[in-house]
C-alpha cells in the first residue's frame, strides 16, 4: 500500500513537466490512445459506490445488480461511441458544457456547468467519507487520517499533472483491481463447485430468484428489488444509464483526451467490453457471500445495533475469507486505488467545468492560458478541500448521503434530454434548450419533493405503490427526460432556429463524418460495437 | 505516451512486479511457516500461483516498456 502511494505520487511529479498548457492540464494534450481512453473512462467509474455497493446490493438484490453493468451501460456507451462522440468531438469543445454553449448558447452553458460543479464535488466528498469508512472498518485506521492522507495525495497528482496524471492512475488502478479482485471469484466457484452448484446453494440459503436476470420482472412482486422490466429498459437501460455515460463529464472527459476521432469513438467500446467482464469481480463474490458466508449480513442500521456485519462488507469479508496478508494487502490497495481514482475523476473534471466554463465564461474571460493553468491548479486544491468538507458533512448527517445521489440524479437525465436533441435535431433552439434543462430538472425535483411528503404518491411516480428507491429513481428519470424534451419542442417550435450554416460541426446532418472505407474492417468502431453488441445479448440470455 | 516519455504500461508493469514479488514471497513464507488460522483453500497456496503470475507479467511489461526502449 506504501509503494502504491509513492507511485501514484511518483507519476504525478514525473507529469508535471508535461502539464504547461491548458490543452496539457485539462485535455491531457488530446494524445490518448484508444486503449488509455477507454480504461480510463471506465476506471473514472470503478469509485466506491461500483465497487462495495454493488457488491452489497448483489448480496442484498441477487443478480438484478447485474443490469447496472449491462443494459444500464452498454447500449449507451455504443451510442456515445457511434452517434455522439463525433459531435463532442468534431465540435472541438472540451467539456459537455462547452457543448451546449456551442449549440445553445451561454445560459445553457452555465445552468449545466454550474450544477455538474456543485454536484461533482459533492460526490467526490462521499467517495472520500465511503473510503475512509472501509479504512475504518477493514484496517483499523483513524477516519481523520484516511480522509486527509487519501485526499492530499489526490490533491497533489492531479494538481501537479492535470488530467493526464488523473488518467495514467486511473489506469493503474484499474489494472490493480483486476489483479486484486479476480481471485475472490475464482477460489469462490472452486469452493462452492461451480457455476449451477453455486444457484443451487443460493436457492437454499436464500431464494431461486436470486440467480435471475430477467425471468421475475414482470411483475413488481416478483424479485427482491420490488421492480419492472419496463422501469430497467426505459428507466435504467434508457434514461438513468444514457445520461449518465453520454452527459456526465467525469466520464466523458476521458474519451475527449482520445487522440484523434476514431480512437474516441473506439475508446467507449473499449470500456463497454470490460463494463460486461465488471460483474465478475463485483456481483459474483455478491452472490458468493450469499452461498458460502457463516453470517446473515444485514442493513447498516440493524448490523450497528447488533454488532454484526452489514451487507457494505461482502465484498471485504470475501476478501479476508480467501486471501492470506500478501493478496489481502493487494485487495485493499485495490479498493483505495478504486476510491482514490473515483475522486481523482471528480476532481480533474470539476477543475476543467469551474475554470473553462465558469470562471473564464463568466468572471475573466481575458486572462492568458498561463493564468488558467495556475486557476486549474489551485483549484484541483480548492476542489479537494472541499471534498473533505462534504465528506465531514455527510459523516455528521448520514441522510445527506441519500439526498445528494438524489440531486446528481435530478440533472443527468434532462442533460441527456437537451443534449440528445442539440445534436439530433437542427430545429432546437437555444431558449428551447435552456428552458427544456431547466424544466426537466425542476420537473425531478417536485417528483422527488411530492413522494417525500406523500408516500403514496409513488403509486403515481413508480407506478406502483411497492416500487422500492431504485425503482422511483428510474421512473423519476423517465418522467423529467419526457418534461425536458417536450418542453424543448414546444419553446423551439415558438422561437426563432438558427441559421444551419452556425450548426455545422453540431448538428447531425449539418455535420461531414469522416469516411472509414480505407480503414480494415477489424479497425472500424461499427465492427467492434457489434462485437460487444452481440456478446452482450448472449450473456443476458445465458443468466435469464 | 511512449513517444515523448515513460509509457503509462511500464509503471503498470513495475507496479504488478512489486505486488507479484511481495505476494509470492508471503505465500512461500506461509509455506513453511502455516497460519494459525488459515484462509479457505489455504491448501491451493493461490498467493504462490497468483503472486508469480503477477511478477511474470509485470516482468514481461517493465522489460517490453521500458524506458528508451522503442515500441
Amino acid at each position: 500500500m506504501a509503494f502504491y502511494f509513492a507511485l501514484v505520487l511518483a507519476i504525478g511529479w514525473y507529469l508535471k513537466g508535461r502539464a504547461n498548457t491548458g490543452e496539457d492540464f485539462f485535455m491531457a494534450g488530446r494524445e490518448m490512445t484508444a486503449w488509455i481512453a477507454g480504461l480510463s473512462f471506465l476506471s473514472a467509474n470503478l469509485g466506491a459506490l461500483e465497487l462495495m455497493g454493488w457488491a452489497a446490493a448483489t448480496y442484498q438484490y441477487g443478480i438484478l445488480a447485474t443490469h447496472w453493468y449491462w443494459i444500464g451501460a452498454i447500449p449507451a456507451m455504443l451510442f456515445l461511441a457511434l452517434v455522439m462522440m463525433p459531435f463532442y468531438y468534431i465540435s472541438k469543445a472540451h467539456s459537455v458544457p462547452a457543448y451546449l454553449k456551442l449549440r445553445f448558447g451561454e445560459p445553457t452553458r452555465a445552468l449545466s456547468a454550474i450544477s455538474f460543479a456543485f454536484m461533482t464535488v459533492l460526490m467526490s466528498g462521499i467517495n472520500m467519507y465511503s473510503m475512509a469508512l472501509v479504512m475504518k472498518v477493514v484496517l483499523g485506521w483513524d477516519i481523520h487520517f484516511s480522509i486527509w492522507a487519501s485526499s492530499l495525495t489526490v490533491a497533489v497528482y492531479v494538481a501537479l499533472g492535470g488530467l493526464r496524471s488523473a488518467i495514467f492512475n486511473e489506469v493503474l488502478q484499474f489494472v490493480l483491481i483486476w489483479a486484486g479482485a479476480l481471485l475472490i471469484p475464482v477460489l469462490g466457484l472452486i469452493e462452492t463447485g461451480g457455476w449451477e452448484n453455486l444457484k443451487f446453494e443460493i436457492a437454499h440459503h436464500a431464494s431461486p430468484e436470486y440467480t435471475h436476470l430477467w425471468a421475475t420482472l414482470g411483475s413488481f412482486n416478483d424479485n427482491p428489488m420490488g421492480i419492472h422490466w419496463t422501469g430497467i429498459v426505459f428507466g435504467l437501460g434508457f434514461i438513468i444509464s444514457f445520461g449518465y455515460w453520454t452527459t456526465d463529464f467525469l466520464v466523458v472527459q476521458r474519451v475527449l483526451a482520445a487522440r484523434d476521432l476514431r480512437s474516441a469513438k473506439l475508446a467507449p467500446i473499449i470500456g463497454a467490453a470490460f463494463k460486461m467482464m465488471v460483474p465478475i469481480i463485483v456481483i459474483l463474490p455478491g452472490l458468493l457471500g450469499l452461498a458460502v458466508l457463516p453470517v446473515k449480513l444485514t442493513g447498516e442500521a440493524s448490523a450497528v445495533a447488533s454488532g454484526g456485519h452489514s451487507y457494505n462488507e461482502v465484498l471485504p469479508l470475501m476478501l479476508a475469507r480467501y486471501c492470506g496478508p500478501g493478496l489481502l494487502g493487494l485487495g485493499i490497495t485495490a479498493l483505495i486505488a478504486g476510491f482514490m481514482s473515483g475522486m481523482a475523476g471528480n476532481v480533474s473534471a470539476f477543475t476543467t467545468v469551474w475554470t473553462y466554463d465558469i470562471y473564464r465564461a463568466l468572471i475573466n474571460g481575458k486572462a492568458s492560458d498561463h493564468h488558467y493553468v495556475n486557476m486549474g491548479r489551485w483549484c484541483t486544491i480548492l476542489g479537494v478541500l472541499i471534498s473533505v468538507g462534504t465528506a465531514y458533512l455527510v459523516m455528521s448527517f448520514a441522510s445527506i448521503m441519500d439526498y445528494v445521489q438524489a440531486l446528481f440524479s435530478f440533472f443527468m437525465a434532462p442533460l441527456f434530454g437537451t443534449v440528445l436533441l442539440g445534436m439530433l435535431w437542427r430545429r432546437a433552439t437555444g431558449p428551447g434548450g435552456f428552458w427544456g434543462l431547466l424544466a426537466g430538472t425542476l420537473s425531478s425535483i417536485a417528483m422527488w419533493a411530492w413522494v417525500k411528503v406523500d408516500h403514496d404518491a409513488l403509486r403515481y411516480v413508480a407506478l406502483s405503490p411497492n416500487a422500492r428507491d431504485m425503482a422511483e429513481n428510474m421512473y423519476r428519470a423517465l418522467w423529467s427526460w419526457i418534461v425536458c424534451v417536450l418542453v424543448t419542442v414546444t419553446v423551439s417550435a415558438m422561437t426563432k432556429p438558427r441559421p444551419d450554416g452556425e450548426l455545422k460541426g453540431l448538428v447531425y446532418g449539418l455535420t461531414a463524418l469522416p469516411l472509414e472505407a480505407e480503414v480494415p474492417l477489424y479497425h472500424r468502431p461499427w465492427f467492434w460495437a457489434v462485437v460487444v453488441g452481440v456478446v452482450f445479448v448472449v450473456l443476458n440470455i445465458l443468466v435469464w | 505516451m511512449h513517444d515523448s516519455g515513460i509509457s503509462i504500461w511500464f509503471f503498470i508493469g513495475l507496479s504488478l512486479l512489486v505486488n507479484g514479488i511481495l505476494i509470492t514471497g508471503a505465500g512461500i513464507w506461509e509455506i513453511f511457516r502455516p497460519p494459525a488460522n488459515p484462509v479457505v483453500l489455504y491448501s491451493l497456496h493461490a498467493s504462490v500461483w497468483w503472486g508469480a503470475l503477477l511478477l511474470l507479467v509485470g516482468l514481461r511489461y517493465c522489460i517490453r516498456f521500458a524506458p528508451g526502449r522503442d515500441s
